[in-house]
């Protein structure tokens, strides 16, 4: 009757809980250890963007900045060899940038000052504070949304799955020491947005096939529902990673680390919302019965 | 399963097309560099003569201009050459004087019948536009604390003056401490200060020693001199601001205790947060007779002076101050003509009639921050800002005569004079501020933000164009007409909303690029689907679109909630981020469900048709 081909996904679940427990471990280990190579936004600091006329030797410019008497400055180039970014934790003196410049600008060499960022310890502190509040006020409003909409079962798996995503594509942060600033905090709830948005499909099909086909096993009706979804899930992310690929390629040095956190989780995303989230369902048993409780007429069975 | 919208339907996408068409328009128009100038005082007629003189200004020196426009209170010019602007600017200064306000701005170029209907451009945030931003702190501690040592000081000669007789008096932390000899006089102090401080509370724990006499500050009263304090700040930033001559500035409240500067344009960020970084304050105070006076360092151009002792109360502060000007006394040395307001003039006059021959002192206090760095249990270097005062007299001059609402100040440099005029006539602290948060983008990388934000949505639209042809052919040709629609009510929402961009914006604007087609896979492959099962061509359309319907919404209602969070935490750019993501969230249901539907019905709905192109 249906020419789809339906895979074993859920054949291979053992293998996925292994992939995703050393994932898991491997990023838990390395955010408990290291911790997130915090940004200026959440660190607080001084940060002055500087431009050149000509490629700048970094090496070169940290010494004359010590030799001036700045405190370990930190100098690397940013995005260009032509431009440099210095972070200090200096004080928020109002002539700090133009010293800098002064310092810099040296025998021939035009510089422009590009941008300077202060943030004093407290707003970074309150800014680590919010975001954390933030994630799990998210986890905890979309939990509630989708038991409200589906059911308990499917609202645990669906925010574990989260968890899961978050964790390492935070975890491969840590790993990878990419600066975590505001607009990856912003990411990463983009990502929670993004990967709900895959289960939450995958679970509605589930859903609906536990309805209506009335004799298969949980296995069988989750392993048909993937397969009729794979298609839409790998379309998706493909246009999604479409567009990150030419942020992360063309949308400049400060949307750089934005784009490289979505791409980590949209694609953890689409891995766990076929695999995690799946598994978890079958973890906690979900079957027929879960779903005749509710019955809402939105659906209706129109097939032969 | 005839798949016909009926025609209110299809009215409605028509409409709202032109609507994406009519709103988006103005952001196409690229606006004109251009200088705005104004008067200092509201006062001041901005007309067609003063025009005439800035149109005067530009033709010698020999810079293009257009479309001159004045109303009164300010006037526009357009300029032809962006690379002139600062250059008018100077020239304009020069032409006018120090009276008028001259700023650069950009004018936008929206054509009237458009900004008739409302139409305007998005607004750009910071990082596009360039620009400086400050988050400023208002020690609100300290506001209280001035209010509590000037009722302290009134509350010991009203004492003095009924002859209640104390041992001491003075202010510990929040507290004013008094300290008796005999229960009697505790009783009458007391009972004073309720009857003329009904802001000070007696403390009566049972148990308390009878000697003393211990008043809080209540509650009302604090909220009120905090309340009052931000205001006075948030009025002189505003002031200050408009003195540097930057156009559309933005000076708001945030949180309790919060201020946020925002200063789109400036091309001298140095000189922006000097003004706005100096917070500064003026007293004036006798010099001490006798009683314990406050002793501080005396600084005049010529070098530190001895110390000077003043009186602890001030007669009057800088918040008295309603205009201030440098200028020169008969020997060609800078001075600083002061005027007062009304109650500053009486108590200046009140003050000075019996004091003729004392020395009146002007105390300069500045409010500045520095990093102290500890180390705490851990073994970690921990870096907290330390506020602190520097204060110093700049001038110590006998009373002559009766002072009254106009005065000098001499002593201080022409620099010096210049900026204490400034500073005074912008109005002074009621509390001092901390910088806490700045950031300063030149324009340069502003404008390199935007082209990079363009660039990238255009090579990520067209490669997921090009991706929806080739999987879905001519259903995909009908997600590629939704998904620029949606791109054209973003940005048409975001125009009417005033809703600011930024660059995380723009990145959300790409990110819903990607993720708007879902709904539309999400179609398609449910349609595809229904044909392998076997369903008519008119009924696999018509199930597809209506199945698929369930998990959009539902998935779009939780990425919603996620951005509406993530609105609520963020600040600036990443609200702007939770901004254009929510609006795409909504404008592509709509252009990826409604509009699709209404393509495909138009094309296949209501015929016979064998295959699918899909």
């Amino acid at each position: 009757m249906t020419d789809l081909k339906v895979y074993n996904f859920m054949g291979i679940r053992k293998y996925a809980v292994i992939f995703s427990a050393i994932l898991l471990s491997v990023s838990a280990w390395s955010l408990y250890t290291q911790g997130l190579a915090l940004g200026l936004d959440f660190s607080g600091g001084t940060q002055i963007e500087v431009g050149y006329e000509q490629p700048a030797n970094v090496g070169e410019l940290r010494e004359k900045l010590a030799a001036a008497g700045f405190d370990n400055p930190v100098v690397v180039h940013f995005g260009s060899e032509t431009d440099v970014l210095i972070r200090l934790q200096g004080e928020p003196d109002q002539k700090l940038a133009e010293q800098i410049v002064e310092v810099l600008k040296g025998d021939d060499q035009q510089i422009e000052l590009r941008r300077v960022d202060y943030v004093g310890p407290q707003i970074g502190e309150e800014l680590r504070e919010d975001g954390g509040l933030g994630m799990l006020t998210a986890l905890a409003v979309v939990m509630l949304y989708v038991a409200i909409r589906f059911q308990l079962k499917f609202s645990i798996a669906a925010v574990l799955a989260l968890v899961h995503d978050v964790v390492i594509t935070l975890g491969i942060f840590s790993l990878a020491r990419f600066e975590f600033d505001l607009t990856v905090l912003a990411a990463v709830l983009a990502v929670v947005g993004y990967s709900l948005n895959d289960t939450i499909v995958v679970s509605d099909r589930i859903r609906e096939n536990f309805r209506k086909i009335r004799k298969a096993t949980a296995i069988e009706v989750i392993n048909e529902s993937l397969s009729q979804t794979l298609w839409r899930t790998i379309n998706t992310s493909v246009t999604t990673m479409l567009v990150l690929l030419a942020l992360f390629f063309i949308g400049g040095e400060l949307i750089h680390n934005f784009a490289i956190a979505l791409m980590i989780g949209v694609g953890i995303g689409t891995y766990s919302s076929i695999y995690v989230a799946a598994t978890l369902m079958l973890g906690l048993k979900v079957d027929r019965e879960d779903l005749l409780e509710q019955v809402e007429g939105e659906l209706v069975d129109d097939l032969p | 399963m005839l798949n016909k919208f009926p025609l209110w339907k299809n009215i409605l996408i028509v409409l709202v097309i032109a609507f994406g068409f009519i709103y988006a328009t103005p952001n196409f128009y690229p606006p004109d560099p251009a200088i705005q100038l104004s008067g200092q005082s509201g006062a001041m007629v901005i007309d067609d003569s003063v025009l005439q003189k800035v149109e005067g200004a530009l033709d010698e020196a020999g810079i293009d201009y257009f479309d001159g426009q004045a109303d009164g209170e300010s006037l526009l010019v357009r300029l032809q050459d962006i690379n002139l602007q600062l250059r008018a600017k100077e020239v304009i200064q020069a032409e006018m004087g120090g009276e008028y306000i001259v700023a650069l701005n950009l004018a936008p170029t929206t054509p009237d019948w458009l900004s008739s209907l409302g139409g305007q451009p998005m607004k750009l945030g910071l990082d596009l536009s360039g620009g400086v931003h400050f988050l400023l702190e208002v020690d609100l501690a300290s506001a209280v604390a001035v209010r509590l040592e000037g009722d302290l000081q009134e509350i010991k000669t009203v004492l003095r003056e009924e002859r209640i007789r104390y041992r001491s008096f003075e202010l510990k932390g929040n507290q004013i401490i008094g300290q008796f000899r005999d229960v009697e006089q505790v009783k009458k102090a007391t009972a004073l200060i309720r009857n003329s401080y009904r802001d000070l509370l007696p403390e009566t724990t049972p148990g308390q020693n009878p000697l003393s006499l211990v008043l809080n500050l209540s509650i009302a009263a604090t909220s009120i001199i905090e309340d009052s304090a931000i205001k006075q700040n948030l009025t002189s930033l505003r002031n200050r601001v408009n003195e540097l001559g930057v156009s559309e500035p933005l000076v708001s409240r945030q949180g309790k205790n919060r201020i946020v500067v925002e200063l789109p344009g400036v091309q001298d960020t140095a000189e922006a947060k000097r003004i706005i970084g100096k917070t500064a304050n003026l007293e004036f105070r006798f010099e001490a007779q006798g009683k314990s006076g406050e002793r501080f360092e005396f600084k005049t151009p010529r070098g530190q002076g001895p110390e000077a002792e003043l009186e602890k109360k001030a007669i009057i502060t800088g918040e008295n101050v309603t205009d201030a000007q440098p200028s020169f006394d008969q020997n060609g040395r800078p001075q600083v003509s002061i005027t007062l307001d009304a109650k500053g003039g009486w108590q200046m006059g009140h003050a000075t009639r019996d004091n003729v021959g004392r020395r009146l002192g002007v105390l300069f206090i500045e409010y500045k921050t520095k990093l102290e760095k500890t180390v705490d249990e851990n073994g970690e270097l921990v870096i907290t800002p330390v506020p602190y005062i520097e204060q110093h007299v700049i001038s110590l001059a006998t009373v002559q005569s009766q002072l009254g609402k106009q005065f000098v100040i001499t002593g201080l440099e022409q620099r010096e004079s210049s900026e204490l005029a400034l500073l005074l006539r912008a109005g002074a602290l009621a509390a001092p501020m901390y910088i806490v948060e700045e950031r300063t983008i030149g324009p340069s990388l502003g404008a390199d933000n935007i082209n990079l934000g363009v660039k990238s949505v255009t090579v990520g639209m067209a490669m997921v164009l090009l991706f929806m042809v080739v999987i879905y052919r001519a259903f995909g040709l009908a997600a590629n007409v939704a998904l620029t629609m949606n791109l054209l009510l973003l940005v048409a929402f975001m125009s009417l909303l005033g809703a600011t961009l930024t660059l995380p914006g723009i990145a959300g604007i790409v990110l819903t690029v990607g993720m708007a087609v879902d709904a539309n896979v999400l179609i398609f492959s449910r349609i595809r689907e229904e044909r392998n099962n076997g369903a008519t061509v008119q009924g696999s359309i018509s199930a597809g679109y209506d199945r698929a319907f369930v998990s959009i919404l539902d998935a779009n209602i939780t990425t919603l909630i996620v951005a509406l969070i993530l609105f609520l935490i963020g600040s600036g750019p990443v609200q702007g981020f939770a901004v254009t993501l929510s609006i795409g969230i909504l404008t592509s249901m709509f252009t990826s469900i409604v509009m699709t539907r209404g393509l495909v019905n138009l094309v296949v709905g209501g015929r016979k048709i064998e295959k699918l192109w899909i």
